[in-house]
């Protein structure tokens, strides 16, 4: 009963996003105020409907209503209460509700929120998510319904979830990256109600900087948890492996970098207008298009959604409706709109400029790379191939690399050229850097010239951060005033570029110092490895809840002294019989000790993973670092002085 | 005011992204699911048979004629949908249908035989899950073509119903017949 209330509120919420894509749109058109006002009640009920809905196929899992072909293909009567939850969003159905649950709160954050907009362009913005909502809760009525019944016959026990999924990572993961990848709906639909509009003024970015930013730290914690959550469950102590699926995240998020940045220029100076809407428009057509290379099964990859050719061509049609008529209508509407202010070649502008088209390369390489196998496909008629890691490394790292020469330079450079970088300062900077770094990893006996080279531009970013606070409270009679009287975006940038350079320091150390042997071992045998002993103790058999493992005991020690004791397993879970390797490590700030087991060999024998990787844990907590910095900047004092006063939709004049 | 052309190129752009992920998407049979393991030969093992504990089987008892190797369990829902077109299909088809009782109980599997019919000519006991890992399988049900000479030369991932019966594995199966390489 109460999944058929679930399956009806999603029709009415259909209904409901039906009247919130028409009814304010033909209130704009018809100049109607009370049709306009409805917008806000619709996307509250909106939401609503959707929760309901979500409430009650929740409710069908802590109930093992296998009844409901959802529910008995991904949970089962063992399954922890926590996985049963989480086990909503584990495959296709569910996680798509997550994603128009996800839509329907952007939505009614945006109906609450943004109470300082004009009517008329409240209501189109609405509008648009509201079209989107329709596309979405569609998709599900069609063709992944979450609520079918197998009735009257029924299995009596789920086959559980997929035992991969049955992690804290996955409990959080999907829930933030969907919040990213939707939450780039707000700015594109800024972006299209404004280009209905015809007033693309500086306010729209204004309107738009907070949402972008938000759905942008919400990427940053998603890709980040992602990765981790890779790192310890997948057994291969690897943090990235430009899978489809990941780069179909990573895409929207270059994107969505350059839109931050190009939003800021357009706000306080009115410049790269049409470039920004583009970005908007880009960052959630990236997003979109994610769903499609995951869901409709055209590209292979670890991520295992189920997949259908007709789900497929819905999201196609989708895909070509969304994007091609955002772009339509980009290209009928943005004609003559000027360029706004002027800027000189060494200006904050012209770097930000620098900064947008590297990351849209940088995006346009990863693109390459996820879609040239698919493009191979089609031009030899079947053939399939792979392009792995070595492509990426190849043509990502150096574009990643000049992006980062250039946003070292960057705390130097003030809006329409007012100071000019000094070059020979940053020269020095650098060889500073360079030398501190190679004195440091000479000491530790670690030196190696890529390290040396890549971390002297991570040194070299901190120094010119530094420099510029240092610059702005120097002249301050009360510094430590100063200091607390510079804007809290300020200090978001701050946090926004010293999270990249951690999660540049990590890469890079992960990258060129981790050190990992395969090797058979009986209990009782040692192996030393940088430094450190790893013993064999034992291993025993250990019953999980819906599991069984095997567990070997791992005690570690450095220097006679013992470091760690780590419990890596090879489960075996009942439902569905997968074997899964559960690795153990000892995490620390400088190290993490990473031990999984493969596969049994002989008698007592155990072929035995064991990683020594330093720097790891830096490579997302960089990630955390960058999403407090993306929230911050737009949490200063400006943006809640600009939600208080009624906006008119006049150019705003630069404020900085 | 003079139209400015550069606008179109993001549409562009995005068109010939389109043309290139239909074209990708055409292509691609979707109840086929990709396998290492099509055409190769079917994996090495030596396992019991789940009505005669004392007997092993190993691959050499696949090979000889053309079969259908069926992933089964008790514990699974689909089987039992399939089960009348599987007991059709050794009955009337004169097909050999072999089974793999994949995470299993084999007293469970016996009486779950007992009352639903046994289509299988043996059942190959794969209670640790090994042969069903080393196929590839990602759930029960599944079904592998194999042909004479022990290559796998289909998969089947889900039920086998009459109409996947009709449209995949009998053309499929007079195939093989008529041509053993």
């Amino acid at each position: 009963m109460i999944i058929e209330l679930g399956h009806f509120s999603l029709i009415l919420a259909l209904g409901l996003a039906l009247c919130l894509t028409l009814l304010p749109a033909w209130g704009v058109q018809t100049r109607n105020l009370m049709l306009m006002r409805s917008a806000e009640s619709l996307a509250t009920g909106l939401f609503v409907l959707l929760a309901l809905s979500f409430g009650a196929l929740s409710y069908g899992f802590l109930t093992d209503d296998f009844s409901v072909n959802y529910i008995a293909n991904n949970s089962n009567t063992a399954l922890p209460v926590n996985f049963k939850l989480s086990a909503v969003w584990g495959a296709h159905e569910g996680s798509f509700l997550l994603w128009t649950l996800v839509l329907g709160g952007w939505t009614f954050a945006v109906a609450v929120f943004s109470r300082a907009l004009t009517l008329d362009m409240r209501a189109r913005v609405l509008s648009v998510l509201g079209v989107l909502a329709v596309g979405f809760i569609l998709f599900m009525l069609l063709t992944s319904n979450p609520f079918e019944r197998s009735l009257p016959v029924y299995p009596a026990e789920g086959s559980d979830l997929n035992p991969l999924l049955q992690d804290f990572g996955l409990i959080v993961h999907p829930p933030m990256l969907y919040a990213g990848y939707v939450g780039f709906a707000v700015p594109f639909a800024f972006a299209v109600a404004t280009l209905w509009s015809g007033r693309l003024d500086s306010a729209w970015a204004r309107w738009s900087r907070p949402w972008t930013n938000i759905a942008w730290a919400c990427l940053t914690l998603g890709i980040a948890l992602g990765s981790w959550w890779a790192y310890y469950e997948l057994g291969w102590g690897g943090w990235w492996f430009w899978d489809a699926v990941e780069n179909a995240s990573f895409m929207p998020w270059l994107v969505g970098t350059a839109l931050m940045h190009s939003l800021a220029s357009t706000e306080k100076r009115g410049v790269f207008k049409r470039w920004t809407v583009l970005l908007a428009i880009a960052a959630f057509s990236l997003s979109l298009l994610g769903g499609f290379l995951v869901r409709s099964g055209v590209l292979t990859s670890v991520h295992a959604f189920a997949q259908d050719p007709e789900r497929g061509m819905y999201i196609l049609i989708f895909l070509i409706m969304v994007i091609g008529g955002s772009l339509s209508l980009y290209a009928v509407r943005a004609q003559g709109i000027g360029g706004g202010a002027t800027f000189t070649w060494r200006s904050r502008e012209a770097l930000l400029l620098v900064n947008n088209l590297l990351l849209v390369v940088a995006m346009g390489a990863v693109l390459l790379g996820t879609l040239y196998p698919l493009a191979y496909e089609a031009a030899t008629g079947g053939d399939k191939l792979s392009v792995g890691p070595p492509y990426f490394s190849a043509v990502f790292v150096p574009i990643v690399l000049l992006l980062f020469a250039f946003m070292a330079v960057s705390p130097q450079s003030r809006w329409k050229d007012t100071r000019q970088i000094n070059l020979s300062r940053q020269l020095i900077y650098l060889i500073v850097a360079m030398l501190a770094v190679a004195a440091i990893t000479w000491l530790l006996d670690a030196f190696v010239l890529q390290v040396v080279l890549i971390n002297a531009i991570a040194v070299w970013m901190v120094i010119n951060l530094a420099d510029d606070l240092i610059r702005r409270v120097r002249q301050k009679r009360d510094r430590l005033m100063a200091l607390v009287r510079q804007p809290v975006s300020y200090y978001g940038m701050l946090l926004g570029h010293g999270g990249i350079v951690v999660s540049l320091i990590g890469i890079c150390c992960t990258v060129y110092y981790s050190e990992e042997r395969d090797v058979r071992m009986v209990p009782g045998d040692v192996l030393t490895m940088s430094g450190y002993e790893f013993e064999f103790r034992q291993m025993r058999r250990v019953p999980g809840p819906n599991y069984m493992a095997d567990q070997g005991e791992f005690v570690i020690t450095s220097a006679g002294r013992t470091i760690a004791t780590l419990y890596p397993e090879k489960r075996q879970y009942r439902a569905g019989g997968q074997v899964m390797t559960e690795a153990d490590m000892d995490p620390s700030v400088f190290r993490d000790l990473y031990v999984a087991l493969g596969e049994p060999v002989g008698e007592n024998a155990w072929a035995v993973r064991v990683h020594v990787k330093p720097f790891v844990r830096w490579i997302w907590v960089g990630g955390l670092i960058m999403a407090c910095g993306g929230v911050l900047a737009v949490t200063g004092r400006r943006y809640r002085l600009a939600r208080g006063r009624e906006l008119p939709a006049r150019t705003v004049a630069a404020s900085a | 005011m003079s139209l400015n052309k550069s606008l179109l190129i993001p549409l562009g752009v995005f068109i010939g992204l389109v043309i290139l992920l239909a074209l990708g998407f055409g292509l691609r049979d979707p109840h086929f699911l990709p396998s290492q393991l099509i055409d190769k030969p079917f994996p090495q093992f030596s396992l019991a048979e789940l009505s005669d504990p004392d007997r092993t089987i190993t691959t050499d008892d696949i090979n000889g004629q053309v079969s259908i190797v069926n992933v089964w369990a008790t514990w699974c829902a689909a089987c039992l949908v399939e089960h009348p077109e599987l007991l059709r299909i050794s009955r009337e088809e004169g097909i050999r249908v072999i089974g793999v009782n994949y995470n299993d109980e084999s007293v469970k599997a016996r009486a779950w035989l007992a009352r639903h019919g046994n289509p299988y000519a043996f059942t190959i006991v794969d209670d640790a899950g090994r042969l069903a890992i080393d196929l590839g399988v990602y759930g029960a049900p599944e079904t592998f073509l194999v042909d004479a000479t022990g290559v796998i030369r289909y998969r089947h991932v889900g039920a086998v119903t009459p109409e996947i019966w009709q449209n995949t594995l009998a053309p499929a199966i007079a195939l093989l017949k008529g041509d053993p390489s």
